[in-house]
């Protein structure tokens, strides 16, 4: 029987996923990912998690406790750097030291570091690293490693035709997905995190919300990374955090080519980061743009309901569509 | 000559102070934060922002409502906020219609260069030359010094005082006289008088205080204001609370050089990496007071604090792998004096009934040992 390795469906899941996916497949490991977001998952991270960290952290632990009893292995990789400018966040940082820390009855955690900083190599030091723990073969695990760095880039590539994560995700697996057509009048760019956006249950599905009020919709998916980048460095200072570097490259590439009419930036609860991205970009847009250009900053907790936050878009879109016509 | 002025951080405005006088510059000093400063700085600050960024915005409000034309902060090297902190503080000032200079200096070692070029502009607007400056760093840097050890002695002895209050009344007096000290020779002197008056306060010594030891985010660490005068609290309880932090010591390990190594080398297995700010001391010195037999430790997080949650989410297991019990004080502008009051009356009651029990035991060993 094969090994059954876990990967929590959350935070670094969907910026990352393929890319282990195919590692381990290649590997003859079976990868097990939690379920999709659920009411149980977030009260059970809620529950266990320190009570006021950021509702992303929370929810990784609800999916640490989906997968603990089914697999022979957890995989929490200690994200640190992904490129020489930026590290991730603290608590991306420490996530595996939180995680052991909090919950107990854990299987195994492969707890290895992703730090891409200072060589060539890319990931390749990292997969050593575990072909190591896991007792592979160097062969195998060099061509597992190329397999997975085709399928990420294979998964970058149909992100930046307009999928979505899951939506590009599930086209890799060879499912037939249509992606969704460009066609309504008002251009929006959703800005946040990936695994804030992305994930229809902590973002009250504001994507499809948008889609179904006939918005055309925008992530920082669709342009390429190292464009956000030299984007985002226009301040005094860059800022530390990777995630929070493409959102503000993002805010400015949109405002820049003023192909959209309002820019929703959807924060997480908690989050430590935010506080300061969120008011950059609300005073970047507002001096680049002159105004033109709206800004609405949605924060969504546990407490947050689904009609309250309808609402509060159609009030957003109805004061868009007023300013089109009066142009 | 332009104005000056800074954050205020503890008592290290004294040393500031003096530094920025000395310089020839007119120097607007701080206030004390006070509930009114924190106000105005959650009324523009970001919600989440934490809690020191919203006190450190208040008091630029107010010294530049006061006439400040440049203001002095320090910057970081991240992962966490504080190094973001005077870029956000300058756009949210400027977008309410202040102006002023904003002068960042980021710890030398992180690029001697520019540190080097920031100073050189500044002395030659002074007119100072290179030595004179290295004897004015010297003074205000050994005046710091000097309150740090001051403070220190008053945490030891205020547990033992007789008359309540006494010490904290000495203390101040102690301040007053250390303010007037200027040259190498006067600061000694001040040092022996405040050494002879917090050591002729009536203390009765047949006390034995529980020893607790402070964590947490520097700033809330250093300012009485922050922490709702905890370490004056603590003492009036009869405790000794030792904290690791200390504005020159502070320095001496963080912004000069990377000393601190030792502590993180302690925190590994809980903790293997740098998470930013004081989180991975946090669990270090948690593991080194459990060590040093101390009877418990107390951490201090602002809310949102992304390294003090981290630190926060492992205390609870060094709490328990080493046997020491940790109280966490969350800080935000709702925390009140008297609710960490009670807390910390329970806490200290808990601990004084796990001494007692500790010493029952070691009692009966002792006796089962003859
Ligand atoms: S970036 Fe924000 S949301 Fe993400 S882990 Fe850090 S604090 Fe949480
Ligand atoms: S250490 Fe905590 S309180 Fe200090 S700047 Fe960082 S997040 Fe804010």
């Amino acid at each position: 029987m094969s090994l059954r390795i876990g990967f929590p469906r959350a935070l670094f899941f969907y910026s990352h996923f393929p890319f282990w996916q195919a590692y381990f497949n290649r590997l003859g490991i079976e990868i097990v990912t939690s379920p999709l977001t659920t009411k149980s998952i977030l009260n059970n991270g809620s529950r266990e998690a320190v009570a006021d960290a950021c509702i992303p952290i929370k929810l990784y632990h609800g999916h640490v406790m989906a997968l603990r009893d089914k697999v022979d292995a957890i995989f929490i990789p200690r994200m640190i750097k992904i490129n020489k400018h930026t590290t991730y966040c603290p608590k991306f940082l420490g996530l595996p030291d939180m995680v052991k820390g909090t919950l107990d009855k854990l299987p195994p955690i492969i707890d290895i570091n992703v730090d891409i900083s200072n060589n060539l190599w890319g990931l390749w030091s990292t997969c050593c690293g575990i072909s190591e723990i896991l007792g592979c073969s160097r062969r195998l695990s060099w061509s597992a490693y190329l397999e997975g760095k085709r399928y990420q880039k294979a998964y970058q590539k149909l992100l930046l035709k307009g999928y979505f994560p899951l939506q590009a995700m599930a086209k890799l697996e060879g499912k037939p997905i249509e992606k969704h057509t460009n066609s309504g009048k008002l251009n929006l760019a959703i800005l946040g995190y990936p695994y804030q956006v992305h994930d229809s249950y902590i973002s009250l599905d504001v994507i499809r919300k948008l889609i179904k009020m006939d918005v055309n919709v925008l992530t920082l998916e669709m342009i390429p990374a190292n464009h956000l980048y030299r984007l985002s460095n226009n301040l005094p200072k860059r800022l530390f955090w990777h995630f929070s570097n493409l959102v503000l490259g993002a805010a400015n590439y949109y405002t820049l080519h003023k192909k959209v009419d309002g820019i929703i930036h959807v924060t997480a609860f908690g989050c430590g980061p935010d506080a300061m991205v969120d008011k950059l970009m609300e005073l970047e847009i507002r001096e680049k743009s002159n105004g033109t250009i709206s800004f609405m900053s949605l924060s969504i907790d546990e407490q947050t309901g689904d009609a309250g936050m309808a609402t509060r878009l159609e009030a957003f879109i109805d004061m868009l569509h007023q300013r089109r016509q009066k142009k | 000559m332009k104005k000056v002025s800074f954050a205020h951080m503890g008592y290290s405005y004294l040393g500031f102070k003096q530094l920025l006088e000395e310089m020839g510059f007119e120097v607007i000093v701080p206030d004390n934060p006070n509930a009114s400063t924190l106000d105005r700085g959650v009324q523009y600050a970001p919600e989440f922002a934490c809690i020191p960024f919203k006190t450190v915005l208040g008091t630029y409000l107010e010294i530049l409502d006061r006439g400040a034309e440049i203001i002095i902060t320090s910057g970081g090297v991240g992962p966490c906020r504080a190094g973001l902190y005077g870029l956000l503080h300058e756009k949210i000032l400027r977008n309410l219609g202040y102006e002023f200079d904003m002068c960042v200096f980021d710890p030398p070692l992180t690029g001697l260069w520019t540190f080097f070029r920031k100073l050189r502009k500044i002395l030659k607007e002074t007119n100072i030359s290179w030595l004179a400056f290295i004897d004015i760093v010297r003074r205000a840097w050994k005046k710091l010094k000097l309150i740090d050890e001051l403070e220190q002695l008053a945490i030891n002895i205020r547990p033992y005082e007789v008359k309540k209050n006494d010490t904290t009344r000495t203390f101040n007096q102690c301040l007053k006289i250390v303010e007037k000290a200027r040259s190498l020779y006067q600061l000694d002197n001040a040092q022996m008088e405040c050494r002879q008056l917090l050591n002729d306060i009536p203390q009765d010594r047949s006390r034995r205080p529980l020893r607790i030891g402070i964590v947490g985010e520097i700033y809330v660490m250093l300012e009485p204001f922050m922490n709702l005068d905890i370490e004056k609290k603590l003492g009036e309880m009869g405790v000794i609370a030792y904290r690791s932090i200390y504005l020159t010591n502070y320095a001496n390990s963080d912004i000069l050089s990377h000393g601190t190594m030792d502590i993180r080398r302690i925190a590994h297995p809980y903790l293997n990496q740098f998470v930013g700010g004081h989180g991975q001391n946090s669990v270090g010195e948690t593991i080194l007071y459990a060590k040093n037999g101390f009877d418990g430790v107390i951490q201090l997080a602002p809310f949102t604090c992304i390294p003090e949650i981290v630190a926060k989410s492992i205390l609870p297991k060094v709490s328990r792998d080493f046997g020491i019990p940790v109280l966490c004080l969350t800080i935000d502008e709702q925390t009140g004096s008297a609710g960490v009051e009670t807390r910390l009356e329970a806490f200290i009651d808990l601990l004084c009934q796990r001494r007692e029990q500790m010493e029952a035991k070691n009692n009966e060993s002792l006796l089962f040992g003859y």
